[in-house]
């Protein structure tokens, strides 16, 4: 029997556990978030992803009660939550600097939250015992923040935040601090810990391969406003626009004059060169757009392919080598540059193309995304 | 470990030489067996003897120590929650103007401050006496111990009180259970710097002090008046051992903490 899919959002019947109604938050002359409205559904693990100053944290420190909106209201569970003080909200943060309590042992600050709600000590110790176990630092209960690693410290911000059992986790770029090789490794622990907690987790970052690795969902954020809100896979494949595109991996933007051709457009985009032919997902009027298309998708040949429309001659400028990948940058007698990226399967020596190779690249119908400018 | 150059060397020698010099001289002096400040009449303790015989210097003595006790206890309760506030308390209206008041005291002279609190003194009808002068230590104490708490909240990550307040605190809860364990040690060191100036205090206590009370430096000022006496050598003898003894154990514990911290740190990079 298939499992159903995971997707709230595409449920009618499904009611949001957080809401953003028109919120705009101002500082001075500043708007931070600009008349934003979305849907958060139970168990999600939704990303909020943008560069700096995007208001993204604005949005998560307004969950957490340290700002309040200048205009509309948040719901979290059917109820407007401006009025709340942090203390009274059943959301917890995990904070960027993990702000642990440097004067209290790492027991001692999972149980922190615990001890505030008055709960008998027998049941705060079997609590944090849990916790202790589910993060993987039974060990270092008695010790000091300053006497863990980095990786430990994370562990025990995680722990002390989901120690009370919230409605919903903030988490403020939450692996930044560790190194690749353990971001990559945690990224995958703290989606385990999200399903086995069945909480819903709202996490803010810069990194989108953090974003896209563990969300349901990542909303795209730019100047307050959302650019986007979708899994990570048609963020990706389907962006709604050159920014998402370009904000979201690698990508060839090539501006042109779009005519329609029954399901196909052509698009005219340099004198000389044939024009692109692309497959729009809903029907455009003719005029200038934007054609999107990521290095994965554009193959490189030494002979011109003839089973494809778009194909274009150039000359190797550059390679990157990435290890498991390597991108041409390939120069077009126009003066264009075209990245192609091709997965080494094969050992270096035995890799065709080098600098200034005359090379062709090319691509199929469906392989770019063509975005109205 | 590198060695001095002799220029560094004859630096260290000028310097050390003016700083502790005069300080040398007292204690010599305080051994000296003539009565005479400036002859050598051969090594005794007898100074000290009839120093401990001087009700009016042991007075003096337990007078100061109760009045630094006092006031700067108040100091540090006032300065830290001014501290605490003009840092944390967001921008309010006539913050500004709040702080310049608050850091004004340290610049303003002495004998400004001590004649105005005097003429307060006498408008309300106080009469002044030891409860006079730790109410005046207290206030002039309290800028400096604001100085230095607010130095400490500066540098200390605030999402750690927000966690505080995330976690179910109210405000005074972060504050006594997380903000005030942390700055702790600059509360301390604020508490000992009013209590150094209290014991040092001549100009305002001067101002300040009534009949009833006379701290050691009134006492110690208005006897060299009347000429030095080998027992004044004696009792900046004690007051500088005192003084010795305090800044040695204070800068053990420190580098101690500084060691055992280190000691931590290696420990958590084996563990990691």
């Amino acid at each position: 029997m298939p499992q159903t899919a995971f997707e709230p959002w595409n449920d009618p019947a499904a009611k949001p556990l957080i809401q953003f109604r028109n919120v705009s938050k101002r500082f001075g002359d500043f708007t931070a978030i600009d008349d934003l409205s979305i849907d958060i559904f139970e168990r999600e693990f939704f990303a909020l992803l943008g560069p700096s100053g995007c208001g993204k944290t604005t949005m998560m420190r307004m969950l957490a009660g340290f700002e309040t909106p200048t205009s509309g209201t948040i719901m979290l569970d059917g109820q407007d939550i401006s009025p709340i003080p942090p203390n009274k909200r059943s959301v917890n943060m995990m904070f960027q600097s993990y702000a642990l309590f440097p004067h209290l042992t790492v027991y001692e600050n999972i149980a922190f939250g615990l001890r505030r709600s008055k709960m008998p000590n027998e049941q705060i110790d079997a609590r944090v015992k849990q916790m202790l176990k589910l993060v993987q630092i039974e060990k270092f209960g008695a010790r000091k923040p300053d006497q863990i690693s980095g990786g430990q410290r994370q562990r025990v911000a995680l722990a002390r935040a989901l120690a009370k059992g919230p409605k919903l986790l903030l988490l403020d770029e939450p692996l930044s601090a560790l190194d690749k090789k353990l971001r990559q490794d945690t990224q995958f622990e703290l989606m385990d810990i999200q399903e086995k907690t069945g909480t819903t987790f709202v996490v803010v970052t810069h990194d989108q391969e953090e974003a896209m690795t563990v969300a349901s969902r990542v909303a795209v954020m730019d100047h307050g406003k959302l650019k986007q809100v979708d899994t990570p896979d048609r963020i990706y494949e389907a962006p709604n626009s050159t920014y998402v595109a370009d904000f979201i991996g690698d990508v060839n933007i090539i501006e042109g004059y779009a005519t329609k051709q029954g399901d196909t457009v052509s698009i005219a985009w340099s004198e000389g060169n044939s024009p692109i032919i692309g497959t729009p997902s809903k029907p455009i009027a003719n005029g200038k757009v934007s054609f999107a298309i990521r290095p994965e998708k554009i193959a490189i040949s030494a002979e011109r392919p003839t089973d494809r429309n778009n194909v274009v001659h150039g000359k190797v400028l550059d390679i990157a080598y990435l290890g498991n990948l390597s991108t041409y940058h390939v120069a077009l007698p126009d003066g264009t540059i075209i990245k192609a990226q091709t997965a080494n399967s094969r050992r270096r020596s035995s890799r065709p193309f080098t600098w200034d190779d005359e090379v062709w690249l090319s691509w199929t119908d469906t392989a770019g995304i063509v975005l109205e400018s | 470990m590198r060695r001095l150059t002799w220029f560094n060397a004859t630096s260290l020698t000028l310097g050390f030489a003016f700083l502790y010099i005069p300080m040398i001289v007292v204690i010599v002096y305080s051994f000296n067996e003539s009565r005479l400040v400036t002859v050598w009449g051969g090594f005794s303790t007898k100074w000290y003897g009839e120093l401990l015989r001087n009700e009016s210097f042991l007075d003096a003595a337990w007078v100061t120590f109760q009045v630094g006790f006092f006031s700067s206890i108040i100091a540090t309760i006032l300065g830290t929650m001014g501290a605490y506030v003009l840092v944390r308390g967001g921008r309010f209206y006539g913050r500004t103007l709040f702080s310049g008041m608050m850091y004004a005291p340290l610049v303003m002279p002495e004998v400004i401050t001590g004649l105005s609190l005097l003429l307060l003194f006498i408008s309300i009808g106080l009469d002044r006496g030891m409860f006079t002068i730790i109410l005046a230590h207290g206030t002039f104490a309290m800028c400096y111990v604001s100085v230095v708490v607010s130095s400490r909240l500066v540098s200390f990550d605030r999402s750690v009180e927000e966690a505080a307040l995330d976690l179910g605190c109210t405000p005074f809860e972060a504050f006594r259970l997380v903000t005030l364990p942390i700055i702790a040690p600059a509360v301390i060191s604020g508490w000992l710097l009013a209590l150094t100036l209290s014991l040092d205090d001549l100009v305002i206590a001067s101002f300040v002090a009534g009949p009833s009370a006379t701290t050691l430096p009134i006492k110690v000022f208005s006897s060299i008046r009347l000429g030095v006496s080998p027992e004044i050598n004696a009792l900046s003898t004690i007051l500088i051992g005192i003084v010795t003894i305090g800044t040695i154990a204070a800068s053990l514990s420190t580098k101690r903490s500084v060691m055992r911290r280190q000691r931590e740190e290696r420990m958590a990079e084996q563990a990691g």
